[in-house]
């Protein structure tokens, strides 16, 4: 599994609640059998006018979206659909993290499999990065995840939650499947109890 | 110690529990649709692993496929490639598929329960977000990314932490006009789309157990865009009635045992929630939604809301962005506004009662000139129960289409889509942009609302017709 430790990176916002995960992947890009391009169709609804050519008023289309690796959104982040396609799409893109105040339950899982790190924080922080954004928007975060610590470019830090498991599984790269097969005997017992 | 539905059926399935870490949870029943699965199979068969039990594992197409006559290859090369894709992996693994020509095609989410697969007590997930359907039978059922897919085709278990519980209460009689539909739209409209996340929904009261268990699968079914994973309902003689002789159903002592089992899977007296909700169901009117996500909600007899009331700065800008993108103005009623498509489909409402109340309002009418109005039914048993009750034929002489199951235009992945810019009513489930094709404007709605919508081709106050 993706891992992921500390990232100091540019962010880009997009100040939208609820974001979902038809934006973040639009059905018609599901058609795929493999885990690759996405991420030129990320936002693709978006990201593209109806003939096809980038909306320059859409962030990912502008300067400061070249190179950003965190992705600073509205509260409730990727509800909606169980595709994996999005954290694909995002990565894909070159996102390896995600700021937001909440993430939906599906999403969070699906981003923490693909080393795409949901950050939660509190209100004051979140408004205090969108105007980072604005202000700065060549700004450079770090997060931190042994420490679970983001820091703002003025030194501010703010300390942010994950499940100890799934750090865990981040730090080490953990394959999470061969985690679960290694329970082999204890599944074994169970189906022998149960049926 | 009382515990509630939930807790039976999770202390049940825990499998292992380390300290600090995730429940190891055996999954009883696993359902596999081509577009959430093809990299699953690929990762499982890089391991170099087998389906750990392939007799728990039923997969379907219902995404891509196309809801004309499949005698014809589908144009569709990537659609065709993915179902493809699943055939190759469900035949080389071993899983039971209800394929392109099967007669018990369907919906994943309709074909479950009506094959007798979905059953009170089990632990059910899917690719797929709406899963939640099949706690209807008293299940925990919920939604799973791909590589979760993975996991549970190699170990039959999944990682799981365990989630909150909120109980829902909904009591009274609804009024005629009302349904099942407009419980669940009027709870996401008062909870939002996020209010639900970290939850698992108990439904109880008496409007819950006055349902059938198809309206209540639109209920569970609808969970999801509250943000909870999944949606319960206890079984009572209703699910046992519903589940009885179905095909994949225990029969004989296994019968007698299972309904044993079943009678004790009810949240115990003086069981307690991590927190609760009420609904009045008799103070509820037919629901309708005018933004772009399904908490954007409201009565049918309502106006737009303004952005200018809303107190939030983010939700005054998402409020803005949705009725930009609905082309609504703040106080405008919806009733009377014109619609160019009207769906009635998809695991939310494609059942036969959900088209037998359609077909009740347009029998012996005409649909409003210049309006499509499309019928899916949700499964090929669901299609050929209503061409044997001759719903197809009220349909079709109402000038409806009467389509082969399918998703269809609920996600628009296989052609059936709306034009930029056209307004549908729909019985699904989702109303994001460009969810029903790029640029088209959803209202979701119940059958009924949809059905009388589609005799005056404006939104159209169901209990004016009744
Ligand atoms: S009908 Fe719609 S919501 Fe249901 S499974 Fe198909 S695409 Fe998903």
């Amino acid at each position: 599994m993706a891992q992921f430790t500390t990232l100091s990176a540019r962010q880009v916002a997009l100040p939208i609640n609820d974001i979902d995960t038809d934006q973040i992947i639009p059905a018609q890009f599901l058609k795929v059998t493999d885990k690759n391009g996405l991420g030129q169709v990320v936002f693709h609804s978006w990201r593209f006018l109806e003939d096809g050519s980038p909306n320059p008023d859409f962030v990912l289309n502008q300067p400061v979206a070249q190179g950003a690796q965190i992705l600073l959104a509205g509260d409730n982040f990727g509800c909606g659909s169980s595709r994996e396609h999005a954290p694909w799409a995002l990565t894909g893109f070159g996102f390896r993290a995600v700021i937001s105040t909440s993430f939906a339950d599906i999403f969070r899982n699906n981003a923490l499999k693909n080393g795409l790190l949901p950050v939660v924080v509190d209100a004051p922080t979140h408004q205090m990065l969108f105007d980072l954004a604005e202000e700065a928007p060549q700004a450079t975060l770090n997060i931190d995840l042994p420490s679970q610590t983001l820091t703002l470019p003025g030194g501010e830090t703010v300390s942010f939650p994950i499940d100890g498991f799934n750090k865990a599984c981040l730090l080490n790269g953990t394959d999470e499947i061969g985690y679960v097969l290694g329970f082999e005997a204890q599944i074994k017992a169970f189906e022998a109890r149960n049926f | 110690m009382s515990r509630t539905l939930f807790e039976k059926i999770w202390d049940a399935h825990v499998v292992t529990q380390e300290p600090d870490s995730p429940a190891v949870l055996y999954i009883d029943l696993h359902l596999v649709h081509e577009v959430t699965s093809p990299q699953a199979f690929t990762g499982l068969r890089s391991r170099g692993l087998k389906v750990r039990r392939p007799e728990r594992t039923v997969a379907t197409m219902d995404h891509g496929i196309p809801t004309t006559p499949l005698d014809v290859p589908i144009a569709d090369q990537l659609a065709a490639h993915q179902i493809k894709t699943l055939e190759t992996n469900t035949s080389e693994f071993g899983v039971r598929l209800y394929g392109m020509h099967s007669e018990h095609r369907g919906i994943v989410h309709v074909i479950g329960p009506e094959l007798g697969f979905t059953q009170p007590g089990m632990t059910i997930v899917c690719g797929d977000s709406h899963t939640s359907t099949h706690g209807a039978f008293g299940a925990l059922a919920f939604g799973i990314g791909t590589s979760e897919v993975e996991m549970v085709l190699a170990t039959q278990c999944l990682l799981q932490r365990k989630p909150k519980t909120c109980e829902v209460r909904v009591d009274g009689q609804l009024a005629a006009g009302v349904s099942s539909k407009d419980i669940i739209l009027a709870l996401i409209a008062k909870i939002g789309v996020g209010g639900g996340t970290g939850y698992v929904f108990e439904y109880t009261g008496s409007a819950i157990r006055g349902l059938t268990m198809e309206q209540r699968m639109t209920i569970c079914n609808m969970s999801i865009e509250g943000g909870a994973r999944a949606g319960m309902i206890a079984p009572d003689d209703a699910t046992i009635e519903y589940v009885a002789g179905r095909e994949f159903a225990p029969k004989g002592a296994a019968w007698d045992a299972a309904i044993a089992r079943w009678r004790g899977l009810p949240s115990d007296d003086g069981a307690t929630y991590d927190s609760s909700i009420v609904l009045d169901a008799a103070a509820l009117e037919p629901m309708i939604t005018y933004g772009t996500n399904p908490g954007m909600g409201m009565r049918i007899t309502e106006r737009v809301p303004d952005p200018a009331n809303l107190g939030d700065a983010n939700q005054k800008l998402a409020l803005e962005k949705a009725l930009n993108y609905m082309d609504l103005r703040p106080g405008q009623p919806l009733l009377g506004k014109k619609v160019d498509v009207v769906f009635i489909g998809s695991c939310t409402n494609s059942r036969i009662s959900d088209l037998r109340l359609a077909a009740g309002l347009l029998k012996g009418r005409k649909v409003a000139d210049g309006l499509r109005v499309m019928v899916v039914p949700g499964s090929q048993d669901v299609k050929k129960q209503a061409e044997q009750e001759g719903l197809d034929t009220v349909f079709k002489e109402a000038g409806a289409e009467w389509r082969e199951a399918g998703c269809s235009m609920c996600i628009a992945m296989n052609g059936d889509q709306l034009q930029p810019g056209q307004y549908a009513v729909s019985t699904s489930n989702r109303n994001f942009e460009g969810r029903q094709g790029k640029g088209g404007r959803t209202f979701l709605a119940s059958p009924l609302t949809a059905a009388a919508t589609a005799l005056t081709g404006t939104i159209t106050d169901v209990r004016t017709l009744i």
